[in-house]
């Protein structure tokens, strides 16, 4: 089974890459482009297990290193066989 | 400094004997995920945490201060600099409290000319924690320019609050950007980070007995 884990910064933290890939939209003529944020997209492969096993393994694993709670949110889904 | 030194390789996991800790620079471990979050699950660093909580005086000095931020010893995180890019330059901070174990040697406003040298020393944390450090007199130094005023254009990287360095509420933990210890040898013109080594042998001294020079 697969997870696929999303990280990004919390609202309101500045973004200063976000930023300069939506001034380089503008640049390039895409009208309209109001924000962009940046984060991560992790995949993580894992041994089949029960999905509310793997619900909580994948919970702990963003709290503990994958994300930063002060400055991160994380959701994830668990993708079965 | 006359003292003698220990270089703990990070898959140790004993500090035993030490007097205080130095987490250096470098980013050995790369940035991956974010700054010293891997560096922090190192073997050496359950034993410098309980080195920590058990009162011993631990400095984090750039990536070191990031380590410390990923450990949870001190509050906050680090963000990729306003700008962008990578900072290599001398900036001036501010002495903001010299009631601690890193800045006895100091007074209150002193400027020390200590350079930075890195992406990630944007530090940011939540309101509450930033009232905290403010009451506390966690801030122990701020960005300012050459005559000790805290400005915005002075802050090179977007630190909030202009914050260069911080502590722990309990006092013996301190994590700066700025490298001390790039200025601290005679050979140097300036060696305003030794004002930082001295002041931890000062507090050292009386707690230890230490080696005779």
């Amino acid at each position: 089974m697969k997870a696929k884990i999303y990280i990004t910064l919390k609202n309101g933290i500045h973004d200063p890459q976000g930023r300069a890939i939506q001034q380089s939209l503008q640049t390039l003529g895409f009208e309209g482009v109001q924000d962009v944020r940046m984060g991560k997209f992790l995949e993580v492969d894992l041994q089949e297990m029960k999905k509310d096993s793997a619900e909580k393994t994948i919970n702990t694993m963003c709290q503990k290193l994958l994300a930063n709670t002060v400055i991160e949110d994380f959701r994830y889904e668990i993708i079965e066989n | 400094m006359g003292q003698s030194s220990h270089l703990i390789w990070h898959q140790e996991t004993s500090v035993q004997g030490m007097d205080a800790i130095l987490l250096p620079g470098g980013f050995s471990y790369g940035d991956y995920l974010r700054t010293g979050s891997i560096a922090r699950f190192s073997p050496i660093m359950e034993a410098v945490i309980q080195f920590a909580n058990q009162g011993g005086l631990v400095l984090g000095i750039c990536n070191g201060f990031q380590i410390l931020l990923e450990t949870g010893l001190l509050p906050g995180a680090m963000l990729r600099n306003t700008e962008l890019s990578f900072i290599c330059k001398e900036t001036y901070i501010r002495v903001e409290n010299a009631n601690t174990p890193f800045t006895k040697s100091c007074e209150v406003g002193k400027v020390l000319k200590l350079p930075i040298a890195h992406a990630d020393g944007n530090y940011f944390t939540n309101p509450v924690d930033l009232s905290a450090l403010q009451a506390n007199a966690q801030i122990v130094f701020r960005y300012c320019d050459r005559d000790g005023i805290v400005t915005p254009s002075s802050n090179p990287n977007g630190s909030i609050d202009n914050i260069a360095g911080i502590q722990n509420a309990q006092g013996n933990v301190l994590g700066l950007m700025p490298h001390p210890e790039r200025c601290a040898e005679p050979i140097f013109s300036n060696q305003d980070g030794r004002l930082i080594f001295e002041s931890m042998l000062t507090s050292l001294i009386g707690q230890i007995p230490l080696p005779a020079k």
